[in-house]
């Protein structure tokens, strides 16, 4: 039967949309804006509702630039990666000038909008993610050592502060904490998605610690700043923004997370399915346990104003 | 029409409905923005040559 062809099918690559969101990668993008927006309105000090979705919509526009920035420096390894082989960039529907143009105009235009609509310590604090997350992060530490995603991770961490500086005008314990328990929450779970797709990051070099020193350390290193991660959330529920719901979150999520972290290290030597399903558990957890721990933020948050919930004795 | 034509031309149109969309969302922000930077978040009222209740509690409340 005669069929007529698409235009991929015919070696034409005319980008569309949606290529240009996912240039902004949508996901990361999505966290971002939550993290933010739960910094934004636990946070002490009232913003209307007006500033606060702009200064929101800003930070969303930089967390897509520098998602675009980085799919620009990284398109010869995307190219190589199962994974990532189908971006836009190695894709080819939208080439690598054009990439680098729309990430840049974006930063700077969300970083000054951001500035004017709310202070200049939050559009600083955005033009610093955006630089650690494309030249720190995807320049250096990526292909230079295995422990890029740790440091990196703060790029990914820096919503919520940003979120807390559009209304405060400021850093602090609360703000540091928020950072704090995205950043020692990256190593799990981006290890436990390279335990799963570790031949991927083998193929293009990246030196991952799965790669650089073997599974045995990564699963014990999983383990490692999983304990971190359940202190970090436990001093958070102790702060003017936690409360007891906040803290029997925690007590259950992190018996969870700590449970599913040490099965990783007990299946280290056993059967590949075995292995797999640990990693896949984790991997899958950690992802409700942001999701969670940052929803009971904001809902302790809504309890609070509306005089339902006794929240904890600050210790600072 | 040839149909891949048709389909570079819809292409490229969804991208000028979007690059429109957003700009329009753009005014808007920064409309709203302005409105709620000026009135303090309260409502506005210009003087129009003619006295208000309003605009005299506001002035006596500034001294």
């Amino acid at each position: 039967m005669d069929r007529t062809l698409t235009l991929e099918e015919n070696g034409n690559t005319e980008s569309q949309v949606g290529d240009y969101i996912s240039l902004m990668k949508f996901r990361v993008m999505r966290l971002a804006v939550f993290t933010a927006a739960v910094g934004l309105i636990t946070a002490p000090i009232y913003v209307h509702p007006v500033i606060a979705l702009a200064s929101l919509v800003c930070i969303a526009v930089g967390a897509g630039a520098a998602g675009a920035l980085n799919m620009w420096w990284d398109s010869d390894i995307d190219l190589i990666m199962e994974r990532t082989k189908d971006r836009p960039i190695p894709s080819g529907r939208v080439n690598k000038e054009e990439a680098l143009t729309f990430g840049i105009i974006l930063s700077f235009f969300s970083v000054i909008m951001l500035g004017l609509f709310s202070n200049y310590l939050s559009a600083g604090l955005l033009a610093f993610t955006i630089v650690f997350y494309v030249v720190i992060y995807s320049m250096f530490l990526k292909r230079l050592t295995p422990q890029n995603i740790v440091i990196g991770g703060a790029a990914g961490a820096f919503p919520p502060m940003i979120g807390w500086a559009v209304a405060t005008n400021g850093i602090s314990v609360e703000s540091i904490l928020m950072f704090a328990l995205i950043f020692f929450w990256t190593p799990p779970h981006f290890w436990a998605l390279c335990l799963l797709t570790k031949d991927d990051y083998n193929k293009a070099a990246v030196p991952m610690l799965t790669e650089t020193h073997g599974e045995i350390v990564t699963r014990r290193q999983i383990l490692t700043y999983s304990y971190i991660l359940v202190i970090v959330s436990l001093l958070l529920s102790f702060t003017s923004i936690g409360g007891y719901l906040y803290f029997c979150l925690c007590i259950v999520t992190n018996f969870i997370f700590l449970r599913y972290a040490h099965n990783l290290v007990k299946v280290a030597s056993s059967e590949s399915l075995l292995k797999k399903k640990a990693e896949k558990k984790l991997f899958l957890f950690s992802i409700l346990y942001l999701f969670l721990h940052f929803g009971t933020l904001l809902l302790e948050k809504v309890l609070n104003v509306f005089g339902m919930s006794p929240i904890m004795i600050p210790w600072f | 029409m040839n149909p891949i034509r048709h389909e570079i031309y819809k292409r490229r149109g969804n991208k000028n409905i979007a690059i429109a969309s957003v700009m329009v969302a753009f005014i808007l922000i920064i409309f709203s923005v302005t409105i709620v930077k000026i009135s303090g978040g309260g409502s506005m009222q210009a003087y129009d040559h003619s006295l208000r209740p309003e605009l005299i509690e506001a002035s006596e409340n500034s001294e």
